[in-house]
C-alpha cells in the first residue's frame, strides 16, 4: 500500500503530542510500519507546532512535505489554513473551529482571517469542521479537544476496528481521565 | 517486541543495554530526552551539570575509572566542551566513552546550524551517524564497543529529525559491564613529551579506524537495479534519498561518518555512472570524496543552509514540485510566545518601558524580543550577556551604562554567567546583570540545576545561593525583586542603572508552568469599566486580547493564571480577582 500521511497541527500546548502517541500506537499494532515526527523547545512555547504521522508498508523519510498530506488534523482553524500547502490537492482537512489569535493579532499587527473554513473548502477539498472544544467541554474537560478530533479522523478509516481505536486510546490516557476522554471520541466520531 | 520509539530514547536504550552506568549532561534542544529518559533506569547514574564542559570531564573521568559512560548534548554544547574533547581524544580511555551530540538543521531551537561532523575531523574523534531509531539504539551499543577497542571515545552524532522522531525498535537486554582496575600511567599526563607520543597514537588510531571503515557494516554498499547515479549520503538524509530515489537506487549509506572510507568509495563510485553526494549542512563528505580523487556532485545542486526533506532533495535535482494549495489570505504567524503568567514579562516590560539595551542570552526569555514588548537587542551564546554587556559598556561609557542591561536565566548563569559577572566585577565595570531566577531550566522543559536544589531526579541535592555568589565575586550591590510586582521592578531597575558601580538583579518567582506553583483563579473582566484603552495589552500576555468588535479586554479563562501583572497595568479597575 501507499504511505498515507496525516499531519496534526496546532497550538503550542493544546496536546497535539498525546494525539500522536495514540495515532502511533493504534497504527504499529494494525502492523503498518509507522514513523512519527514532532518538534520539541522553542516552539512549543504556544507557537505553532506540527506533527508528522506516516504509515504504510515501509516508511521512509519521517516528515511529509508541500503537497503531500493526505489528511490535516487541526486544533485550531487558522493553523489548518497556515498548512494547507502541505495538503495534498485531493486531501481532507479536519478541524477544530476554535479561532486563537496569535500575538501580532493581539498586539494589532496583523489580522485574523474571515471565514476560513469556506475558503479552504473552495480550494476543492474535504473540510470537515466542528467545534470540537464545545464537544470536549460537554465530555467533561476543554483539554479533550484531542480525543473529539481523534474520533473524527477514525471516521475515515473504515479498515481499522473501532476496538483498535479504543485499545490505543484506553493505552495512552490516564486512567483517571480515561471516561471522558472516551466521551469526547465517541462525540468526535458522531460529529 | 515491536515499538515505536523516540530516537532520544532509543539512543538513551542503546546507553543502557551497552551496560552505561554514568552520564553527565547539560540539557539542550533536540538532545535532552536522551538523558531524561536514561535515568528512568536505575542502573546508570545520571546527572545534570552545570554546562557541557564540566558533563564530558565527568563523563571522561567515570571512563577513566573503569566505568562506560556518556555524556549528550546539543551542537553548541559541543563548543563548550571542545576543549576538553581534543585532549581526551589524545588521552583515550580504557572503558567506553560515547558522547551524543545533537545538531539542529533548520535552527527549530537554535542560534546557529553549525555541523558537528567538523568537530569529529578536528579533535579526530570517530563518529557514527544513525538515521532512524533503530540505528540510534544498535549504534550507541556499537559505539561503546569501537570505544573500547580503539581506545578512543566516539561521538555518535544526532540531528533534530533523529532525535525527535520515532520509529520502529526492537529492543535487546542489558549487558553487564563489569568495572575495570585503574592503573596509574605517567602516559596520561599530557605535557610535552607525552602529547607528542599521544598524537602519534591518535595518527595511527585514525589508520586503523580508516582500514575499518572499509570493511564494516556501518557504512552499507546498496547496489541497486539503476546504476545510472549512485548516492552517497548519511544520517536522516538516507531516508529522503530513498523516498525520492526508491528502491531501484544505488547508494552508499556511511554510518561511520568519520574516518570516511577511500577504497569503499571508489569502489562505489565505479559501479555506476556519475556519484551525488546528498548531505544536510556541510559538505564534509562532498570534500572528501574529492580529495581522494572521485568526481562528484554536491553543493552546487544540494543546498548548504537549512534542513533538507525529501520535497528539497527532488526540487534540488530539478523535479517537478508536487501540486499545492494556497490561500489567498495572508496568514498571519504564529511565533512562540512567553507563556501567561510568566514572571520573565515583568522585567522585560520595564526594560521596554525604560527603553534600555538588553544584552540577552539563552533560554525562554529571548522571546523578550517579540512583540509587544521588543525588549532585547542580541544575544549569542550561552553566557555572553554578562561580558557582552562589560565589552558594551567599555565602548560606551557613561551613555551606555545607564540605559544597558544583561538579562540570563538561572540555568544559563550557572553554565557560564558566573565567570561574566566575576570580570564586571574583578575590573569594576558599571554594568547591571538581572539574573532571571524561575527557579528551573525552562525552555527544554523543565530540567533541575545547581540552582534549584533537586538533582535530575528530583532528590535533595546541592543549591547555590545566587546572593552570596554575587556578593563574593565582588558586587556590593545586589538586589532582589519580585518581577510580578511592575512599579517595584522598575523602582530597582532605575536605581540599578543609576548606580555607580556594578550591580546584579535577582528577579525571583518560579516558572509558572511548574507544576509545584499553584495556580491562581483567572482574573475577571470588569466591562462596564473596561474603555478599551490598551494599557493592559502593552505587556503583550497571550491570555488577553481586545477584540475590535467588543471594545472591552476579553480573558481566555485556560491560559491565565491570575499572575495579576495586567490587573497593575489597567487605571480602571477592569480587571479584577
Amino acid at each position: 500500500m501507499e504511505t498515507v500521511n496525516i499531519m496534526i497541527v496546532g497550538v503550542g500546548g493544546q496536546g497535539s503530542l498525546l494525539a500522536s502517541k495514540m495515532l502511533g500506537h493504534l497504527l504499529v499494532a494494525q502492523g503498518y510500519d509507522v514513523k512519527v515526527s514532532e518538534v520539541h523547545g522553542m516552539s512549543q512555547r504556544g507557537g505553532s507546532v506540527v506533527t508528522y504521522v506516516r504509515f504504510g508498508d515501509k516508511v521512509y523519510s519521517p516528515i511529509i512535505d508541500k503537497g503531500e498530506a493526505d489528511f490535516i488534523v487541526s486544533f485550531e482553524l487558522l493553523e489548518a489554513a497556515r498548512w494547507i500547502e502541505y495538503l495534498k490537492p485531493t486531501g481532507t482537512i479536519v478541524t477544530n473551529t476554535q479561532e486563537m489569535e496569535p500575538m501580532p493579532v493581539i498586539a494589532g499587527l496583523a489580522k485574523y482571517p474571515e471565514n476560513l473554513v469556506e475558503k479552504m473548502g473552495a480550494l476543492g477539498v474535504t473540510v470537515d469542521a466542528m467545534d470540537c472544544l464545545a464537544l470536549a467541554e460537554q465530555a467533561g474537560s476543554p483539554k479533550a479537544v484531542n480525543m473529539v478530533l481523534m474520533g473524527r479522523l477514525s471516521h475515515y478509516f473504515p479498515d481499522i476496528p473501532a476496538e483498535a481505536w479504543q485499545a490505543s486510546l484506553e493505552a495512552n490516557v490516564p486512567p483517571k481521565v480515561l471516561d471522558l476522554n472516551k466521551v469526547a471520541f465517541a462525540l468526535g466520531q458522531q460529529g | 517486541m515491536r515499538e515505536l520509539m523516540l530516537g532520544n530514547k532509543a539512543v538513551a536504550r542503546g546507553l543502557y543495554e551497552a551496560g552505561c552506568c554514568v552520564i553527565s549532561s547539560y540539557p539542550g534542544t533536540p538532545s535532552t530526552e536522551i538523558t531524561e529518559e536514561a535515568a528512568k533506569y536505575p542502573e546508570i547514574y545520571c546527572e545534570w551539570a552545570p554546562n557541557e564542559k564540566v558533563a564530558l570531564e565527568v563523563a571522561h573521568g567515570a571512563a577513566v575509572g573503569g566505568r562506560r559512560a556518556a555524556c549528550c548534548m546539543k551542537h553548541v554544547g559541543l563548543n563548550v566542551a571542545a576543549d576538553p574533547l581534543f585532549t581526551i581524544s589524545y588521552q583515550g580511555v580504557e572503558s567506553g566513552l560515547v558522547i551524543c551530540v545533537a545538531d539542529d538543521p533548520g535552527m527549530f531551537s537554535s542560534q546557529n546550524e553549525q555541523d558537528s561532523r567538523h568537530y569529529a575531523i578536528a579533535a579526530k574523534v570517530p563518529m557514527l551517524e544513525p538515521s532512524d531509531s533503530q540505528e540510534a539504539l544498535d549504534f550507541a551499543k556499537r559505539a561503546f564497543a569501537l570505544s573500547e577497542e580503539y581506545h578512543t571515545p566516539i561521538l555518535l552524532r544526532m540531528c533534530t529529525r533523529i532525535s525527535h522522531s520515532q520509529s520502529i525498535v526492537e529492543r535487546g537486554e542489558r549487558h553487564e559491564v563489569p568495572k575495570k582496575e585503574y592503573h596509574k600511567d605517567p602516559q596520561r599526563v599530557m605535557m610535552t613529551t607525552n602529547s607528542l607520543k599521544a598524537h602519534y597514537r591518535v595518527e595511527e588510531r585514525t589508520k586503523a579506524m580508516t582500514e575499518l571503515a572499509e570493511t564494516t557494516d556501518l557504512n552499507r554498499t546498496e547496489l541497486g537495479e539503476d546504476r545510472s547515479v549512485g548516492i552517497i549520503t548519511s544520517s536522516t538524509t538516507y531516508q529522503y534519498v530513498r523516498e525520492v530515489f526508491g528502491e531501484k537506487a544505488s547508494v552508499l549509506k556511511l554510518g561511520l561518518s568519520w574516518p570516511m572510507p577511500v577504497q569503499k568509495i571508489r569502489d562505489f563510485a565505479a559501479q555506476v555512472d556519475k556519484v551525488l553526494v546528498i548531505e544536510e549542512l556541510e559538505p564534509i563528505i562532498e570534500n572528501h570524496c574529492r580529495q581522494i580523487g572521485v568526481e562528484v556532485t554536491g553543493k552546487e545542486v544540494i543546498p548548504m543552509v537549512d534542513e533538507l526533506t525529501q520535497g528539497v532533495v527532488a526540487r534540488s535535482l530539478g523535479r517537478d514540485p508536487k501540486p499545492t494549495l494556497t490561500l489567498a489570505d495572508e496568514i498571519p504567524g504564529r511565533p512562540p510566545v512567553m507563556c501567561a503568567g510568566c514572571p520573565h514579562r515583568g522585567v522585560f516590560y520595564a526594560l521596554s518601558k525604560n527603553k534600555c539595551m538588553v544584552y540577552g542570552d539563552i533560554g525562554c526569555y529571548t522571546l523578550g524580543v517579540m512583540p509587544p514588548l521588543n525588549a532585547m537587542d542580541l544575544n549569542i551564546c550561552m553566557g555572553a550577556s554578562c561580558s557582552g554587556l562589560h565589552g558594551f559598556n567599555l565602548a560606551g561609557g557613561a551613555d551606555h551604562e545607564k540605559h544597558s542591561v544583561a538579562v540570563i536565566g538561572d540555568s544559563t548563569f550557572a553554565h557560564s554567567g558566573i565567570t561574566g559577572i566575576t570580570d564586571i566585577a574583578y575590573n569594576r565595570s558599571n554594568s547591571t546583570v538581572i539574573i532571571l531566577d524561575n527557579s528551573i531550566t525552562g525552555m527544554t522543559g523543565h530540567q533541575q540545576n545547581p540552582t534549584t536544589g533537586k538533582t535530575l531526579r528530583g532528590d535533595p541535592a546541592g543549591k547555590i545561593d545566587l546572593e552570596a555568589l554575587c556578593h563574593a565575586v565582588g558586587f556590593d550591590r545586589v538586589r532582589v525583586v519580585d518581577p510580578n510586582q511592575l512599579k517595584e521592578t522598575e523602582k530597582v531597575l532605575k536605581e540599578e542603572l543609576a548606580a555607580e558601580e556594578p550591580s546584579v538583579i535577582i528577579t525571583r518567582s518560579p516558572c509558572v508552568m511548574l507544576k509545584s506553583v499553584k495556580k491562581a483563579p483567572p482574573l475577571q473582566v470588569v466591562a462596564e469599566n473596561c474603555n478599551g484603552c490598551g494599557l493592559c495589552m502593552k505587556i503583550g500576555c497571550p491570555a488577553l486580547t481586545l477584540p475590535k468588535s467588543k471594545g472591552v479586554v476579553e480573558i481566555d479563562r485556560t491560559q491565565c493564571v491570575g499572575c495579576r501583572q495586567c490587573m497593575q497595568m489597567c487605571h480602571r479597575d477592569a480587571l479584577v480577582v
